[in-house]
């Protein structure tokens, strides 16, 4: 596959990806309502809040929070793991495989490609936390405070898509990655901000969380939608995240390319 | 006669469930550690919460871990229980298999929920009664007698409201075919039954009593063991569970008949 090819065949596969998802938009929503564990924690914090308020968190703070994180979920959302175990499982990766397009790209682009519908659900949610927690709590206020956002947001979409490749082929070598993923997702639940804002662990914990992954994958991004962090801050928290971006990148292509040398499809 | 024959029907297929399980020993094992990380998962927000506050909406920390042990024992009888079958279910009628199920000499409900049990999911009702003790011993005294008895009842009807929830939902599979997704659906506001009931306000705590019964689920019990639950409600989750199964009978039936097989 050269990149000309891939280049070529990316806005057609963003097409069918998108028509895809408009196709099964039932099913998208109720995906979207699945997500609905940060409402949940608002609803649980904000009874916390009555009684006052938690470090930095009053009940105004709680909706920007929760709510970014809401949709923060939805734009990086990836199934990927499920994905590739499901179809390295049925055999039907040998027929991707065919293709002369990676099927890494097929996997991001199909991803990709229900973004725009995720759009739509995240924007009214987006009004809602502007008119009840208020412009400064729900989106950051400056041009450059968006710049970080959008950089910290797609560094997250990045590190859920290779840490999902990683788990998906890793049932190339388990005979299912399934409880490996059940795995996963508690430590991204308890690790990542998406139940309570990582600032509320312990000290010595919260280091801990500085070093995991899944904190650059809900906390970061919500933080810097919330404005938590000044300019410096934000930076130094970027480079952490841009670093596991990195480093799982290599990672997961590495041992996806020793994944598939181990794949052998029946008839495929 | 005929509750004789369908007694043993069920003990036919636990039978076969319970072989199946057998073979796969290392299961166990792996059971075991996913419910320990889920029932810390339940936790870790809990801890959380109470290194802040003393106690949130009059719940302290001891009592809220009796709402996590019955959510965690009811996690164990969803996955054990309930939901492999009716998983099973879905798989019927995305092959079109189903036909071959309504064609028995037997009541399809209850040939499709007794399909398969998941026996070791049984550690996830070990981890909530340890959940219990330690609740207990730390609050220094025991349930009442009543109290316990009650609690029980209400073990009944949250099986009773879980079971029929599931059916419900599952009847949707008949409109709506791609449901894997309805039962993670099912599963994440299951999650809310977490937390007492009272932290819940407006809106949202109007349907987690009357539209999804979340909290005659978990609080209910909690309240009975500590003694606080009034006979009333205790009498109102009972009546009210018994309406709930029958409507979703009602649905089921109503859905099967609008069910077309896979040939047709």
């Amino acid at each position: 596959m050269s990149l000309r090819t891939a280049l070529k065949a990316l806005p057609t596969m963003l097409r069918i990806g998108f028509s895809e998802a408009v196709a099964y938009r039932a099913e998208m929503i109720i995906w979207v309502l699945a997500t609905t564990m940060p409402l949940i924690m608002l609803a649980l914090w904000s009874a916390v809040a009555r009684g006052g308020p938690v470090g930095r968190f009053g009940q105004a703070e709680f909706t920007g929070y929760f709510l970014a994180a809401f949709c923060v979920r939805q734009m990086t959302s990836s199934w990927v793991a499920w994905l590739v175990s499901y179809e390295v499982k049925q055999g039907t990766l040998a027929m991707r495989l065919l293709r002369p397009i990676s099927p890494l790209l097929a996997y991001a682009t199909e991803v990709l490609a229900g973004i725009p519908l995720r759009v739509a659900i995240v924007l009214p949610v987006l009004g809602i936390s502007l008119w009840v927690a208020g412009a400064e709590r729900a989106v950051p206020t400056s041009l450059g405070g968006w710049g970080l956002f959008a950089l910290g947001i797609v560094g997250a979409w990045l590190i859920t898509f290779y840490l999902n490749v990683l788990l998906g082929t890793l049932s190339l070598f388990l005979e299912s990655s399934q409880k490996l993923m059940e795995v996963y997702m508690v430590l991204f639940f308890v690790c990542s901000g998406y139940m309570f804002p990582v600032e509320f662990f312990p000290p010595g914990v919260r280091t801990v969380m500085e070093w995991l992954p899944f904190r650059y994958q809900m906390g970061l991004p919500v933080e810097l939608m919330t404005g938590a962090h000044a300019t410096k801050e934000a930076w130094e928290l970027l480079a952490a995240q841009w670093t596991w971006v990195l480093g799982l990148g290599v990672v997961s292509m590495a041992v996806w390319r020793r994944g598939l040398a181990r794949f052998a499809a029946f008839g495929g | 006669m005929n509750a004789k024959r369908y007694l043993r029907l069920l003990g036919v297929q636990l039978k076969a469930s319970g072989l199946l399980a057998l073979q796969y020993r290392a299961d166990f094992l792996a059971e075991g550690l996913t419910s320990l990380a889920w029932t810390f998962t339940a936790l870790a927000p809990l801890f959380v919460v109470f290194n802040a506050r003393p106690s949130i909406e009059g719940w302290t920390f001891q009592e809220s871990l009796l709402v996590v042990g019955w959510f965690t024992l009811l996690q164990g009888v969803l996955e054990g229980a309930i939901s492999p079958s009716l998983t099973g279910m879905v798989e019927h009628i995305r092959k079109g298999t189903l036909d071959f199920v309504l064609l028995k000499p037997a009541d399809a409900q209850f040939l499709v929920s007794t399909q398969r049990f998941l026996p070791w999911r049984a550690v996830n009702v070990l981890s909530g009664v340890g959940l219990f003790v330690y609740a207990f011993v730390s609050l220094g005294r025991w349930p009442s007698l009543p109290g316990v008895f009650a609690s029980l009842v209400l073990l009944g009807t949250s099986m009773l409201i879980l079971y029929s929830m599931w059916i419900l939902v599952v009847s949707a599979a008949f409109f709506v075919v791609k449901v894997d997704n309805l039962t993670y659906l099912f599963t994440s506001i299951f999650d809310a039954a977490r937390w007492p009931s009272s932290v819940f306000r407006g809106s949202l705590a109007w349907v987690f009593t009357f539209i999804i019964p979340l909290a005659l689920m978990t609080t209910f019990p909690a309240l009975a063991l500590l003694g606080r639950l009034p006979w009333t409600w205790l009498v109102g989750a009972v009546v009210g569970s018994v309406a709930f199964a029958a409507m979703a009978r009602w649905v089921w039936l109503m859905s099967i008949r609008h069910y077309t097989s896979a040939s047709s």
